[in-house]
């Protein structure tokens, strides 16, 4: 079977300094993928690239068979796969229905189907109480969700999540890790860039991690945990921090 | 109540010529309407897609040389430039939008005010088609009584209204306000930026030119310094909607009242003719510092301040 | 080609090389600017035309030589930069709007209170300074007897053209070398940085703003031997600033040099084999021609050839 995702010696170079190297990998129908790395490790670089804003300097991205390095990221999106934003990019003077109901008219063909679909959307991520608050006002952890709510409204078959969980509490953490888990319930794929160990081990299948922009391991969350490279990578971080 | 203002205030104006105004008032009423489509088309744009235009004359401009060049060389009415200018403009839209719109925010506004200037230029130096700097003389006028041109600037300023409506409220509004609010968070959402800001673009010139069509009927001359003037044209119609109320429906209509009365007023006044520039820039600049986003955008704020004075 | 078409080609030339490097210095003002500050100062050609003004003023009242003039419009437009920065700029940047272009259109009011006031205190009337070196020119027989060939430098022409680059060669050694030089170029490459590295950013920004204005009014007082000035001079060398700054690459100083040049040789060129009148739309060819094939400007450029890629 095709891999929903995959990645073929993939870099991206800005200037003359290598943001990625020759990272290969893929992300299989149904499952979560961990991607995790050092502060600078190349993950929001490597989200920038498979989701079209960044074309790579060398290599091959596919999707669902194809080929989609090059392409646009609404065409991308058009084809299945949506992204959420490190730094959230709500539509700010929206309010929060009216930032889903944007997305949701990529699949909807009136604005009363399209509301049908935001409406759906928000009761999943659990945002439906505050639909009419203008997005601006929202405290960070329900603007971390409208991202992920935005994104689910395009009916992506592959989501990229990245850091969904930074800067939110305990209890929101909780929240989220449920949504994601009903995410995966209505078998959308994930791939997830995440900080947070505990959280990036208990939900992901499988687990890539990131070193100045290349690839040193990949496999499930045991394999990862006992990695020495793995150890050696944040054991520096944490000593130089 | 509120879903009715907008017909009583129709009818209340086309009622006006039926009571008798003089010339001069059904003169400053017609700018008024004129100014405020070019208002709304302006604000289609900018206020309501974030892509600021400095270069809006250039569409009036073509618009207004459609009618104009119609008449002059091939001898028909100067009406037919109103039909014709959707397409003409339509097309320079396209070519200017993929010029321009590759370019994000004040770089996007520099660029049309650079396409304003080169065309202003060509038709300067293009005498063999626009007379250059003679400019077009529409020798024979339609109508004398002014009541007519009143009626048929009214027409257009009412279906615009209604349009822009329609488009804010579909599909189309709330991909150019996503676009507005953020352009790589809609792009990421599906939303083919270029193709959207390029169909904001394309309206926005339409209505513009559509408005400069009529102004060569209704004011039977046109030059280049005229239909193409970078202050007052491109920064009035930005000045109109700044004034009124950016991204709000109501606001160029009341930006446009308020900036042609001032225009008025200070045209009035012997002594301060030569200064109304002056008193322009100023109110500009308070409007931005104050009221950034105009009268209508910030009628909390407005409110807040008068009740505050008045609690003194 | 005959010894004529080359004579007027060479000419041709060498005006636009002297055009250019006056246009370089209103450039590097902008670009200093919009690299500091992120915003763009549509004001910019209506401040050269205040140092026009002023070194007319001087010159018509005083009879100071218009280049002297330079020791005072620099600080003058250094301290309305200052004032237009602190009191108008400043609190814009931090008002909340729909849209952020406000500050764009603000600096659009500023440049027309300036320009209408010029237009209330001298008229519109045209204004020169008529010196009496005005048409002196240097003549390349005078330097060589038997040149096959004839051209002129008009000396003005060519004095504006040195003092433009002394000024820019003193602006490269303040950048460069010294530590207020060094912060406003820290600012202008990265904002949060410098504000971790304790330079007070705030100062920088009304620091560069009245620099970027002094140096444009220096270009005034070199422009005004050459130029018939009016009150609504301004405008067109706004544009020709933001053409070259595009050109040239954001924020670029060496981009604005070189991007001034190009500029000026192509003016050049457009007027002599096309027309007078046609000059300004082949600024505005370049101008297209840039957006299109090299959207980060001629800076890109050398980048990629630096990096070769």
């Amino acid at each position: 079977m095709t891999p929903l995702l995959e990645l073929k010696n993939v870099s991206r170079f800005f200037g003359g300094l290598a943001a990625l190297t020759d990272v290969s990998f893929d992300v299989r129908k149904d499952e979560i993928l961990g991607l995790i790395g050092p502060n600078g490790a190349g993950k929001t670089t490597l989200f920038n690239v498979v989701n079209g804003f960044y074309a790579p300097s060398k290599g091959e991205v596919f999707f669902k068979g194809s080929r989609i390095s090059g392409l646009k990221p609404h065409r991308i999106c058009a084809l299945g796969m949506a992204r959420t934003f490190q730094v959230v990019k709500p539509l700010q003077r929206m309010s929060v229905l009216d930032n889903v109901i944007a997305s949701a008219f990529l699949r909807a063909k009136n604005k009363a189907e399209a509301e049908a679909i935001a409406t759906e959307v928000l009761l999943l991520t659990g945002l439906n109480d505050d639909r009419d608050v203008i997005s601006k006002g929202l405290p960070l952890g329900k603007r971390k969700r409208l991202e992920i709510a935005r994104a689910l409204a395009t009916k992506p078959e592959l989501i990229l999540l990245d850091e969904s969980f930074a800067g939110l509490n305990p209890t929101e953490q909780n929240e989220s890790i449920e949504i994601i888990r009903n995410i995966k319930g209505n078998s959308i794929t994930i791939m997830i860039i995440e900080h947070n160990m505990k959280v990036i081990m208990s939900i992901s299948d499988r687990i890539m991690v990131l070193n100045y922009g290349e690839k040193i391991a990949e496999g499930s969350p045991d394999e990862i945990r006992n990695n020495p490279l793995v150890i050696e990578a944040y054991l520096g971080e944490t000593q130089n921090a | 109540m509120k879903k009715l203002a907008p017909a009583l205030i129709i009818a209340a104006l086309a009622m006006l010529p039926l009571i008798g105004l003089n010339t001069y008032l059904l003169h400053i009423l017609i700018i008024t309407i004129m100014w405020s489509i070019i208002g709304m088309a302006w604000n289609l744009l900018g206020g309501f897609c974030g892509q600021v235009s400095f270069g809006h004359a250039a569409f009036f401009g073509v618009g207004a040389y459609t009618s104009g060049i119609l008449y002059h060389k091939l001898g028909l009415s100067a009406w037919w430039g109103m039909p014709v200018s959707i397409v003409v403009v339509a097309l320079f839209a396209l070519v200017i939008g993929f010029i321009c719109l590759r370019l994000r925010g004040p770089f996007f506004a520099l660029g049309t005010l650079a396409v304003g200037v080169i065309l202003r230029i060509t038709a300067e130096n293009l005498t063999g088609i626009t007379e250059g700097n003679l400019g077009i003389m529409i020798r024979e006028r339609t109508w004398v009584d002014k009541t007519w041109y009143f009626y048929i600037i009214l027409t257009l300023a009412v279906l615009v209204f209604i349009l822009i409506k329609k488009i804010i409220g579909s599909k189309l509004g709330y991909y150019f306000v996503a676009i507005r609010e953020d352009q790589d968070a809609a792009e990421s959402l599906g939303i083919d930026t270029t193709f959207y800001k390029t169909i904001a673009l394309c309206l926005s010139a339409v209505i513009t030119g559509l408005a400069g069509a009529f102004y060569t009927s209704y004011m039977g001359y046109i030059d280049p310094k005229v239909v193409f003037a970078l202050h007052d044209i491109s920064i009035v119609v930005i000045m109109v909607v700044m004034v009124g109320g950016v991204a709000t429906y109501w606001g160029p209509i009341i930006g446009s009242a308020i900036m042609v009365l001032l225009a008025e007023l200070i045209r009035s006044i012997p002594k301060l003719g030569a200064a109304h520039l002056t008193l322009f820039g100023l109110l500009l600049i308070v409007i931005i510092i104050f009221l950034p986003n105009g009268i209508i955008g910030d009628i909390p704020k407005l409110k807040r301040l008068l009740g505050f004075r008045k609690s003194l | 080609m005959t010894s004529v078409q080359l004579e007027v080609l060479l000419q041709t030339i060498i005006s636009g090389i002297f055009l250019g490097g006056l246009y370089a210095l209103l450039a590097i003002g902008m670009t200093l600017i919009m690299g500091v500050m992120k915003i763009i100062n549509l004001a910019h050609g209506e401040l050269m035309m205040v140092g026009m003004y002023i070194a007319y003023a001087l010159f018509s009242y005083f009879q100071v030589d218009p280049y002297l003039s330079v020791f005072i419009a620099a600080p003058v437009l250094f301290g309305l930069g200052v004032i237009l920065q602190k009191f108008l700029i400043n609190p814009v940047m931090k008002v909340e709007s729909i849209l952020p272009e406000n500050q764009v259109i603000l600096t659009v009011g500023i440049g027309m209170v300036l320009a209408n006031l010029a237009t209330i205190f001298f008229a519109s009337d045209y204004r020169s300074t008529p010196v009496s070196y005005a048409t002196k020119a240097w003549y390349l027989s005078d330097f060589w007897k038997s040149s096959p060939i004839e051209l002129s430098i008009s000396f003005p022409w060519s004095v504006s053209f040195l003092i433009a680059l002394l000024i820019t060669a003193i602006l490269w050694f303040f950048l460069t070398k010294t530590d207020l030089g060094k912060s406003i170029r820290a600012t202008a490459q990265d904002n949060d940085a410098a504000l971790l590295m304790g330079i007070n950013v705030n100062r920088m920004r009304v620091i560069t703003f009245g620099l970027g204005s002094s140096l444009v009014g220096a270009a005034g007082c070199l422009f005004i031997p050459i130029y018939y000035l009016y009150p609504d001079i301004g405008g067109q060398f706004t544009l020709i600033a933001f053409v070259i700054t595009i050109l040239g690459g954001l924020g670029s100083t060496v981009g604005a040099i070189v991007g001034g040049l190009i500029l000026g040789i192509f003016e050049s060129l457009t007027a002599t084999y096309v027309g007078m009148g046609w000059a300004p739309v082949g600024r505005f060819i370049i101008f297209i021609a840039a957006l299109i094939f090299i959207p980060g400007g001629i800076v890109s450029l050398f980048r990629k050839l630096r990096f070769g890629r």
